[in-house]
């Protein structure tokens, strides 16, 4: 099945191939002699035996077992234990409505905050964003949002944007920007310094130390988008002259 | 009085007052026939064993995991030190950059070390403010290890002797 699989990585899938595996074809050589599990990441789904492509784009494969399909999408479905920016949008008891840019509102209790009791309450307004993650993502039920982690730590969630910009970006963009070795990053470095979050929703914040600065911070990643490293390296370079200039 | 004409009912001969005078034999009958009972009430499914396969495909839908994404609070130049100290801690780690960090972190910070040896000589010297008078003279023959030889500071009533 894995060889099957490898065969077309790097290929255009499109909805409705499968890969088929017998019970022979699941035994490969490894050291241990125990049949290796395959994770099907996005746009991948099993039934039963057989391995279905869900959506149209470009098999990748990572080391040692991981596949997954790649595809353009502005459009984001939650999934648990991704992090994303919300926007507060209603209160109502003890539970805060939140906009992901979904389908529907998550939910986020005020007891979900780093230091929250219930006669500490976090100071949460209507119109805040929230750096939050999932903690219930499926299509059967309402997704639910927490800013702590399992020991009940902030690591960086909660309530932010004092001052900057949010806008919103394809989920193609903001992969790029977090993907471990990344050359939008690099670039970003020799700029000025900045601050960004990054929401798997496809919302980006940005600040800088100036309002200028900032919104050619928003401007530029807004048509990084579309552009293809070449180009987007002599914008870069432009904007560099640019600042020096000022 | 126990003749023909009184019927005593199941529930009634069950209980324990009426037990004490049967029978050994006649109590584990009526045990068993308890059991039984109970067991016939279970349930269970009369199939053949199924064995439960094994799946070998594990569906994933996060892209967080499949790519080993970064956090999503990125601060470049050192805008938000907070923020780039959090990037430093939960991103997954780069053999390479480990390297140079170790140099600009022993440039910077104070090491754990230091701090120990910081704490071990303040700890002495609050002891000291806040220890009474009488104290604070045995104190001072302490030697480093702070070895105090057992003497009795407080100087117990000596009764007078006529």
């Amino acid at each position: 099945m894995f060889s099957i699989v490898k065969e077309r990585v790097g290929q255009i899938l499109l909805p409705g191939d499968e890969f088929c595996c017998g019970p022979q074809d699941t035994l490969p050589l490894t050291d241990s002699g125990r049949p290796e599990r395959l994770v099907a990441g996005p746009g991948l789904r099993r039934s039963g035996d057989r391995l279905l492509v869900s959506r149209s784009g470009v098999l990748r494969h990572k080391e040692p077992n991981k596949f997954w399909i790649e595809s353009q999408q502005r459009r984001y479905v939650p999934a648990k234990g991704e992090t994303v920016i919300g926007i507060v949008t209603a209160k109502s008891g003890d539970v805060f409505k939140v906009d992901y840019g979904g389908s529907e509102q998550a939910s986020l209790s005020y007891l979900a905050f780093e230091g929250a009791t219930k006669r500490n309450r976090p100071n949460v307004q209507v119109g805040d964003l929230v750096f939050a993650q999932f903690v219930v993502a499926n299509k059967d039920m309402e997704p639910e949002l927490v800013c702590i982690d399992g020991s009940g730590r902030a690591n960086g969630m909660g309530v932010f944007g004092a001052a900057g910009l949010l806008i919103k970006v394809s989920l193609g963009l903001v992969r790029r920007l977090l993907v471990p070795h990344s050359d939008l990053r690099a670039d970003l470095e020799q700029l000025f310094p900045c601050e960004l979050v990054v929401g798997m929703n496809g919302r980006i914040w940005v600040r800088a130390a100036s309002v200028q600065q900032t919104l050619i911070l928003a401007n530029l990643l807004q048509s990084c988008d579309t552009m293809t490293a070449p180009q987007r390296q002599q914008l870069f370079r432009r904007i560099q002259l640019g600042a020096l200039q000022d | 009085m126990a003749g023909d004409s009184v019927r005593l009912s199941k529930n009634l001969l069950r209980m324990k007052f009426m037990q004490r005078g049967l029978d050994a034999e006649t109590k584990k009958q009526l045990e068993e026939d308890e059991k039984r009972i109970i067991s016939d009430e279970h349930w269970y499914l009369d199939l053949p064993e199924l064995k439960a396969k094994e799946n070998l495909i594990i569906e994933e839908k996060s892209l967080v995991p499949c790519e080993d994404l970064f956090y999503g609070r990125l601060s470049f130049r050192g805008f938000n030190p907070g923020v780039e100290k959090l990037m430093a801690l939960l991103n997954p780690k780069d053999e390479k950059e480990e390297e140079e960090d170790d140099v600009s972190h022993m440039q910077t910070d104070v090491t754990d070390e230091e701090m120990a040896l910081r704490y071990e000589s303040l700890v002495g010297t609050l002891k000291k403010k806040f220890a009474k008078k009488r104290e604070r003279a045995t104190m001072d023959e302490d030697d480093v290890n702070q070895n105090i030889v057992e003497k009795n500071s407080k100087k117990a009533f000596l009764k007078p002797q006529d």
